[in-house]
């Protein structure tokens, strides 16, 4: 007989007696997991599925046949054999005994109407305690989205897990000691005063409602709670809605398969926009002799200064009427659409095929064209597919993580948390930014390298390991093509010779370079610092090479992973919201595609590529473009050069725009129909991992407003389309006959599963979480090197403009503010639109952190509050887009990237002088959506 | 100062920083220069925590914060670390640093016993604000009861007439006595047998049954036979590491210490045998802070075997702790050495399997190292033959209370207490009866002189609720109430409790609440003392009960 290794035995089914039954345990579970399918309930607190066991409240202990004392049911594996009682007398003495002190020193008011505490000692019986209770805690109520009621609190310490080992913000401690132990917040400081970035995890971890949503709304019992998605970034997080009333009392993560019930800031505090009183709910027509022009000044509460209410068909009648007028006078190309990566998969799809069918030319863009174009330019260039290789959470099989040029602790805050788990984990974790965050102290390398330099580190690092001898000979071999290319290219950048050029010493280049190329798994995420360049192909076409030449691809935990920046950016791109490709990518040039989908739609299709966003744009300013159907976008705000792209939106004959309130793009529309925010309606999104998830409708749309797909439809209708859709099923449905990634996927098994990763070709797939595990789809299969030189940014600094200015966003907002400023939380947090600075930069100007800066580049200027990061790299200055008052794209640069036709939204030169005049503030914004919710 | 927490602009709005406290780069310099080129490694938190409380006196929220950039910490973590501890003293913004001398009045039961509450007040008012005087947890000095410590310098029968001048001279630090050093120690044959180990002269096998021959048990009080837990960790995967266990906070308890001060490379050797015997790849030693005198002498001994070894060592790492009784706990010391908060964890698994750094870990106290040469000097049967009664061993006992000698005893195993007040400590003091004992430190229980007859050793006491645990015995006479000494254990053990689990944290509390009435509620505590007991965590709360138990159960007239 060969005797079983520990890992063996550890693997084996356990034979035990509960409760003097013989049951089996399965391998790894605990006594209070195995018990609970045997229908054995133990009484837990400090115990939730999720999070490790701590062993701490002592409410499940359970007694084992042998042991001098109890043991605790949460953390103890059962032994083959063992003999355990969860219910004998002295079992529950103890179990009733913990209950019973906890409970003397609870407070009379409870602030939670869920409390675990209360729900066991109503079973167990424990109805009061014979004890005197603690000196009682003050309530921190100084954070806007959570309130901290240490009175309620039992020490168990869920919050912190949750907050050190789930999501890694590391804010909460457990300090002091004895029964002085408390639940602080950094250093025992006021919530809303501390680091903590409102992810809510503790909120949703804590068992007895010390830590609950502000403003007691946990005190109220929902109507209904619905699964859905949360609207925000591309990560892609399954919450669930919490209503009463028709409206959302709060929000909670939901067990999706990118998440796992995590959320953060946006998605779980930032839902009430939908009951903003700026919603759009009638049908506006711009007044007449109301001119259109640039500088306008806004008021979205006063929409009638600009517009008159109309009925919904005076204003399709109307809206298409004028569309259909352009097209048949001026032909098919004055005609383009900007369709939305914050809208559903269907609506996408059917706003694409309007364009195509309806306008007549392949002229429709989205906001794609502003975050990764580059990206997908060099992807499907050299690997032949834009989607990622790996989804996010694989990171945890990687050995090596490698992200560069993005920001997710800020961007995608859920993905960051997969990465922090994984680098504590033992994953090494190599990031390199101009910009250092709170993932930096993570990191096992941090390169801050300088802005622009991309291709000059990776080059270096390519040059490693061509001269160390680090490359997949064999993948190189059987998998690619134009190696010897690249390897000449790379020649000519030597650690030592690009060193000064990244300010990354060749030492350290060399050592992730090995890193990442010696490890089992190296997994390569990117964001917008690398596609936001006129080089931004060039730095995904590096990255590509990188992980071509190691051989990093293709298995799990290694490949390429761009994070997708809206919620529904993959889906979009996906569904043909691109100029040059009908859904799944198939070129309109190509005329056995076109051939197909002429079938399909029953429609003659233009074979020429479409214009890019910026391209409408300047055709717009040119005259070439005379009308436009935006929904859902907002380039008054997103688009370089604010003072230009509006300009260009003025002189539109026609402008038609759908939306949920009166965005910038609105003041220059003739019309604007009021659409349904995402709670609203139902529909699939795809996320960065290539989720497809269901959406489900939770509330009714206020007022008029209705669903996007049904005013595209009336749009079509009215442009001789003769389409018939009943709802998003049966959009669903055509689009699965025109893209075979997504064939295989039934509205039924959405419905039923919420969620299914692409490519599912056929009815029943599982799904590829990880692809090109055996070719690529290119046509040789092959993947191909494209080398790439410096090339430097358009616009560099010189002595009328010092500085680099970078763009992006931060944590609590959302691209332009339209919908996160109207959230009561988020604009609370953020209210004010700032400039950060490095604390030395802010010193030389003679400014202090919070006093006003004013920041000016060729193309425009704008006042804000200087915040003092010394994240922020010397000679940088950071401003987030989302704020009206400062618009940051007023001052940045048009110039594209000559493949993916993406702006270089990361680099242009700016000069910073101390003070300024800020502009007034609207209706919106600067803390007025709380003080209006707490007034209420 | 640019540091500090969040400062809002116009409306209370825009944040000119980040979220949180930012780093003021003053601080995080002068933490940079504190730290030298020392890791700034996770493990060392305490340590360089240690360099901040010495060099300022106190810990600044600047300094916290720039500590924990600097050692790529959260706030938090740091935060938490360093509140655990009774030795650091963290001072936010707007609150004011304490004086820069601390004296500290040990109020643990032979201290009380002496007087320690007189000489805390005396002290309060003779030496005015400039000074802090704090009660404090045993010090390991109860033979010198009552025992008060200027800054680092203990000063034995305190007085306020005593401490008063080594106040205003600034006497603070702990004066060392004469003890044997390493060459001293070297002359007397001392090494000889770690050398010869290390050469291969030596058989593992023959010092591990040698061990288990011999009958040596945990000396830190849990009893475990010391050759089976060198065999157990020794069939562990390697690195295995050896932790060796200085915490002496159990007050009664000063045996350790008195080895130290005297012979401290007994146990050194002892260590470098069990980590060659087990293969130990690092040897930690963790001393706890209150001994600044042996912790000079350990450094300066460390150091002088370092720089002339007998033969190869492994790496050997002195740690400081910072005045937490938990920390003797094993497993609370392992986290401790981490550089986390002295919680103990939950077992299994058990140290020997994942112990420090997630290794499987030999862990001892510091006595039980300190026989391993004399034992394979003299033979298994030597120490083994010694006892009364059938058991086997001699037991250091540390003796204190109302006897006439009190101080470290070593005497047989299976000692009764009245032997050991008559043959050993020369009778009780003039005047006093002897009336009750505790056999065990403050977590042993209590028992009346009418069982002073009991054989004292492991699992002798267990049938009246009682342990030997550490052999530390504290002499109650005709002058004294248990309730009283009950209630003196009790608040200790809610002072040290580390938080971590239910029934000790909230129950040590409610129970000192319920011992505060004159009668007390006996059912109550009764079903308390039995969830402490069966629910704990760790021997602690597991023990803290023992003195409600034994007063309910050997002077109940005390209490009704």
């Amino acid at each position: 007989m060969t005797a079983m290794s520990k890992e063996e035995r550890a693997a084996m089914p356990v034979e035990f007696k509960l409760n003097g039954r013989d049951v089996v345990g399965y391998a790894g579970e605990t006594i209070i997991q195995a018990a609970k399918r045997y229908g054995v309930e133990i009484p837990h607190l400090c115990y939730k599925e999720g999070l490790r066991p701590d062993g701490n409240c002592r409410a499940c202990m359970v007694e084992v046949k042998g042991e001098r004392v109890l043991a605790p049911a949460c953390s103890r594996r059962p032994a083959p054999g063992m003999e355990i009682v969860t219910d004998s007398a002295r079992a529950l003495a103890s179990q009733k005994m913990v209950l019973e002190l906890l409970l003397s020193d609870m407070p009379r008011e409870r602030h939670t109407l869920a409390s675990e505490l209360d729900y066991w000692a109503a079973k167990l019986g424990v109805a009061r305690s014979r004890f005197p209770s603690r000196r009682q805690p003050r309530a921190d109520l100084s954070h806007y989205a959570i309130a901290v009621n240490l009175d309620s609190c039992i020490q168990c310490t869920r919050c912190v897990r949750a907050c050190r080992e789930e999501q890694v913000n590391d804010v909460i401690g457990y300090a002091f000691r004895g029964e002085h132990s408390k639940i602080v917040f950094d250093f025992d400081d006021p919530m809303g005063e501390s680091t903590c970035v409102a992810c809510g995890e503790c909120v949703q971890a804590c068992p007895t409602g010390a830590l609950a949503p502000a403003r007691g709304v946990a005190l109220i019992e929902p109507d209904k709670k619905v699964r859905s998605v949360c609207p925000y970034c591309g990560v892609g997080c399954q919450l669930e809605y919490a209503v009463k009333n028709n409206r959302i009392l709060y929000v909670e993560g939901a067990d999706g398969p990118s998440n796992r019930g995590r959320l953060c800031v946006k998605g779980r505090y930032g839902f009430d926009y939908v009951h903003h009183k700026h919603r759009l709910t009638v049908p506006l027509i711009r007044r007449e002799g109301v001119p259109k022009h640039a500088n306008f000044v806004m008021d979205p509460a006063n929409p009638l200064e600009y517009f008159r209410e109309a009925s919904w068909e005076e204003a399709l009648d109307l809206a298409a009427g004028r569309l259909r007028e352009i097209r048949d006078t001026h032909g098919r190309h004055a005609l383009a659409g900007f369709g939305s990566a914050k809208g559903t998969n269907e609506e996408a799809y059917l706003f694409q095929k309007l364009v195509r069918t309806g306008f007549g030319s392949n002229n429709v863009d989205h906001c794609t064209r502003l975050c990764h174009a580059s990206s997908v330019a060099a992807l499907l260039e050299g690997i032949g597919s834009g989607a990622v290789s790996n989804q996010v959470n694989d990171v945890l099989r990687a050995e090596v993580i490698f992200l560069i040029g993005a920001n997710p602790v800020s961007n995608h805050p859920v993905a960051a948390t997969w990465i922090k788990n994984a680098v504590k984990r033992g994953v090494k974790l190599i990031y390199a930014d101009p910009r250092a965050s709170e993932l930096s102290r993570h990191a096992t390398y941090f390169l801050q390298f300088k802005p622009d330099t991309d291709v000059a580190l990776l080059n270096a690092m390519m040059h490693t390991i061509v001269h160390e001898g680090l490359v997949n000979e064999e993948f190189v071999r059987n998998r690619t093509s134009g190696y010897e290319e690249l390897r000449k290219n790379v020649e000519g950048y030597s650690p030592e010779k690009m060193a000064p050029v990244c300010g990354i010493p060749a030492e350290t280049i060399r050592q992730v370079a090995r890193l990442y190329a010696k490890s089992r798994a190296s997994m390569i995420l990117w964001g917008m610092g690398i596609s936001q360049h006129v080089h931004g192909t060039d730095n995904a076409r590096c990255l590509i090479a990188l992980c071509l030449m190691t051989g990093q691809v293709g298995r799990p935990g290694t490949g390429l992973h761009p994070l997708r920046g809206q919620n529904n950016v993959q889906g979009a791109s996906d569904s043909g919201l691109i100029p040059m490709v009908f859904p799944d990518y198939q070129r309109v040039d190509n005329a056995e595609a076109r051939a197909r989908f002429e079938k399909l739609w029953g429609a003659t299709l233009d074979p020429k590529p479409g214009l890019t966003v910026v391209e409408i744009m300047n055709a717009a300013y040119e005259g070439r473009i005379r009308g436009m159907y935006i929904m859902g976008e907002n380039p008054a705000m997103s688009d370089p050069d604010l003072q230009h792209a509006r300009e260009a939106l003025a002189k539109l004959e026609w402008l038609v725009v759908q939306e949920i309130f009166l965005t910038e793009t609105c003041y220059l529309a003739d019309i604007v129909l009021p659409a349904t925010a995402w709670p609203e309606k139902s529909g699939t999104v795809t996320n960065t991992d290539r989720m497809v998830q269901l959406g489900r409708q939770a509330l009714d749309p206020p007022g008029q407003a209705k669903p996007d797909l049904w005013i595209i439809q009336q749009i079509a209708r009215r442009l001789g389309l003769d389409w018939n859709y009943r709802g998003p099923e049966d959009v669903f449905n055509e689009m699965r006959r025109a893209m075979p990634s997504i064939a295989g996927i039934t509205w039924e098994r959405l419905e039923r599963e919420s969620c299914v990763t692409y490519p599912c070709e056929k009815e029943g797939d599982p799904g590829q979480p990880v692809v090109f595990t055996e070719r690529f789809p290119t046509p040789s299969g092959r993947g191909r090197f494209v080398p790439a030189d410096i090339i430097p940014a358009a616009e560099r600094p010189d002595r009328e403009y010092p500085f680099v200015l970078i763009t992006g966003r931060q944590l609590e907002h959302w691209h332009t503010g339209a919908i996160t400023r109207r959230a009561a939380v988020l604009d609370a947090i953020e209210p004010e639109p700032i400039a950060s600075l490095h604390p030395l930069d802010l010193e030389e100007l003679g400014a202090r952190a919070g006093d006003v800066v004013t920041v000016a580049s060729r193309r425009g200027v704008v006042s804000l509050y200087a915040r003092a990061d010394d994240g922020v790299p010397r000679g940088a200055v950071f401003i987030p887009f989302c704020f009206y008052e400062a618009a940051a794209n007023l001052l940045t640069n048009p110039a594209l990237d000559p493949f993916g036709k993406i702006p270089e939204f990361k680099y242009c030169a700016v000069k910073v002088t101390k003070g300024g005049e800020l502009t007034p503030r609207s209706s919106y914004g600067g803390g007025q959506a709380l003080a209006e919710l707490q007034s209420a | 100062m640019e540091g500090g927490i969040v400062r809002k602009g116009r409306n209370g709005g825009a944040r000119g920083r980040p979220k949180g406290r930012a780093v003021d780069p003053g601080a995080l310099a002068e933490v940079q220069a504190l730290l030298g080129d020392a890791p700034r490694r996770r493990d060392l938190l305490i340590e360089h925590l240690h360099k901040i409380q010495d060099r300022y006196g106190h810990i600044s929220a600047a300094h916290l914060a720039a500590l924990a950039r600097e050692m790529k910490l959260a706030q938090a973590e740091v935060y938490e670390v360093a509140t655990f501890y009774h030795h650091f003293d963290v001072v936010k913004e707007g609150e004011s640093p304490p004086p820069p001398l601390t004296v500290r009045v040990c109020d643990s039961l032979a201290c009380e016993l002496a007087g320690a509450r007189a000489l805390l007040d005396g002290l309060e008012r003779a030496l005015g604000p400039g000074v802090r005087v704090v009660p404090a947890p045993c010090v390991g000095r109860c033979e010198q009861a009552p025992v008060a410590v200027v800054g680092q310098n203990p000063v034995a029968h305190a007085t306020v007439e005593k401490v008063e001048p080594l106040v205003r001279a600034k006497n603070t630090t702990c004066p060392v006595g004469k003890y044997v050093d390493y060459a001293e120690y070297r002359r007397g044959g001392g090494y000889r047998i770690a050398a010869e180990c290390l050469a291969g002269r030596r058989d593992a096998e023959a010092i591990i049954k040698t061990l288990e021959d011999s009958n040596l048990r945990g000396l830190g009080g849990a009893g475990f036979p010391a050759g089976r837990k060198w065999r157990i960790v020794r069939g562990e995967p390697a690195p295995r590491l050896l932790a060796i266990n200085i915490d002496e906070g159990e007050p009664g308890t000063f045996k350790d210490r008195y080895y130290l001060e005297r012979d401290p490379h007994r146990f050194l050797e002892g260590a470098i045998i069990a980590a060659w015997a087990v293969q130990i790849a690092e040897i930690y030693i963790y001393l706890r802070d209150e001994y600044a005198g042996c912790r000079a002498i350990l450094e300066r001994e460390i150091a002088a075997l370092k720089a002339d070894p007998p033969c190869p060592l492994p790496p050997i790492h002195l740690r400081r702790g910072a005045g937490a009784y938990i920390c003797g706990e094993e497993s609370a010391m392992i986290e401790s050495i981490e550089g986390k908060r002295g919680m103990p964890r939950l077992r299994p698994p058990y140290v020997a399997q994942v112990g420090l750094f997630g290794r499987p870990t030999l862990e001892h106290n510091m006595e039980t190292l300190h026989w391993v040469r004399d034992i394979l000097e003299k033979g298994a049967d030597w120490f083994g033959s010694q006892g009364r009664r059938g058991r086997k061993g001699l037991r250091s006992f540390s003796v204190s209370g109302r006897v006439a000698k009190p101080g470290v005893h070593l005497a047989p195993a299976g000692i009764t207490v009245k032997e050991l007040i008559e043959e050993y400590c020369g009778g009780m003091l003039p005047g006093h009866t002897f009336y009750a004992y505790l056999p065990g430190g403050a977590s042993g229980g209590i028992l009346p002189a009418a069982l002073g007859d009991i054989p004292l050793d492991f699992d002798t006491l267990n049938e009246y609720g009682c342990f030997i645990g550490s052999a530390a015995i504290i002499v109650l006479s005709d002058r004294d109430r248990a309730a009283d000494a009950a209630r003196n254990l009790m608040r200790f053990f809610a002072d040290e409790s580390c938080g971590q689990c239910t029934p000790c944290r909230v129950g040590t509390a409610k129970a000192l609440a319920l011992m505060q009435a004159p009668r007390w509620d006996g059912a109550l505590l009764e079903e308390l003392s039995g969830a402490m007991a069966d629910a704990s965590i760790c021997g602690l709360g597991q023990a803290a009960p023992n003195p409600i138990r034994c007063v309910l159960k050997y002077f109940p007239d005390e209490v009704k």
